[in-house]
């Protein structure tokens, strides 16, 4: 079950902790994998320590130009694209009445408008396959909202609402596009935090303790296997409990 | 009929599965032919394979019927 050989996954943000766990879910189950990000030193170790199949492909997505290459470089590395996981996204956290513009469109650039760049350039070469699987990493914020994350938040919230709509789109060439959304998950972010503070978060997450990499790159195998063509347009919440969506 | 028309022939024929006859001049992809809106964006896909060219989105909105898709091809190629 869940076996990914032959397809070829594009996972942008793999120099992360979450990223990286993809990367090696996917690579495990039999994929190629193409690792994005803006940190080449973390990727190119990422990719020794996986061996074969596995491509660095640095890109900044808050460059559109090179956000709008990065399709076309991945399937001249690696052969296809089969896979496209946007995993990538950054924060500007601010108490809204404070929030700049630039703190706005940035985070919305990165986080949205780049996954929708990427969604929309990989539909042509899965259309024509006749296959496809996008998964697209939103956020239990997105559903809940969130002091301090107004831009994030509406980032979040948005790539599930575009989800949504390319999966009604495309379901009919055999290409499924779902949303995976985190609650709190364990990752260098969250080891800076005091054991106080991961005390009090912990005490609002039914399952009593964080997520781990892994559990989310679960979801995305899932998602992106064969078995899972008659799940399309839905956002698989990966939180212990701490929202019941 | 000219090689070019022959060719877009071929490939309607085979990606809406419909008979030879049908595809005419007037015929129009959507309303004669059966096409939705993702058909014909694979069918623009599909000439620009064939002939080597470059359909742009604006372009590809004008190429309605059959007649339309060989003119711009012959025009384009």
């Amino acid at each position: 079950m869940f076996d990914l050989s032959g397809k070829c996954a594009l996972i942008t943000g793999a120099s992360g902790g979450i990223g990286g766990a993809i990367a090696r879910t996917l690579h495990a189950a039999g994929a190629t994998v193409g690792l994005s990000g803006t940190r080449v030193a973390p990727l190119e170790e990422l990719a020794a320590e996986l061996g074969s199949r596995a491509h660095v492909l640095p890109c900044d997505l808050g460059d559109p130009e090179a956000v709008n290459a990065l399709p076309k470089q991945a399937i001249e590395a690696m052969g296809s694209l089969d896979i496209l996981v946007n995993n990538a996204g950054i924060t500007r956290d601010q108490v809204f009445m404070r929030m700049s513009d630039d703190d706005w469109q940035r985070v919305l650039d990165v986080n949205l408008t780049a996954t929708m760049r990427l969604c929309r350039a990989v539909v042509r070469p899965m259309m024509k396959a006749r296959w496809g699987r996008i998964v697209n990493i939103s956020s239990i914020v997105g559903a809940t909202g969130n002091a301090g994350q107004a831009n994030y938040a509406a980032a979040k919230a948005g790539m599930v609402g575009m989800t949504k709509s390319v999966a009604a789109e495309v379901a009919s060439r055999g290409i499924t596009a779902n949303a995976v959304a985190p609650g709190f998950i364990a990752t260098a972010m969250t080891d800076a935090l005091s054991d106080d503070q991961k005390e009090r978060i912990n005490a609002q997450i039914p399952a009593a303790r964080m997520g781990t990499p892994e559990e989310i790159a679960a979801a995305v195998l899932y998602l992106s296997s064969s078995e899972a063509g008659y799940v399309t347009g839905t956002t698989l919440h990966v939180n212990g409990g701490m929202a019941m969506l | 009929m000219s090689d070019i028309a022959d060719r877009v022939k071929k490939i309607v024929v085979e990606h809406l599965g419909v008979e030879e006859g049908k595809v005419v001049e007037n015929a129009s992809f959507i309303d004669d032919l059966g096409a939705d809106s993702l058909d014909t964006v694979e069918l623009v896909m599909a000439f620009e394979e064939e002939f080597g060219i470059e359909i742009p989105d604006d372009a590809a909105e004008t190429i309605q019927t059959f007649g339309d898709a060989v003119k711009f091809i012959t025009e384009a190629s």
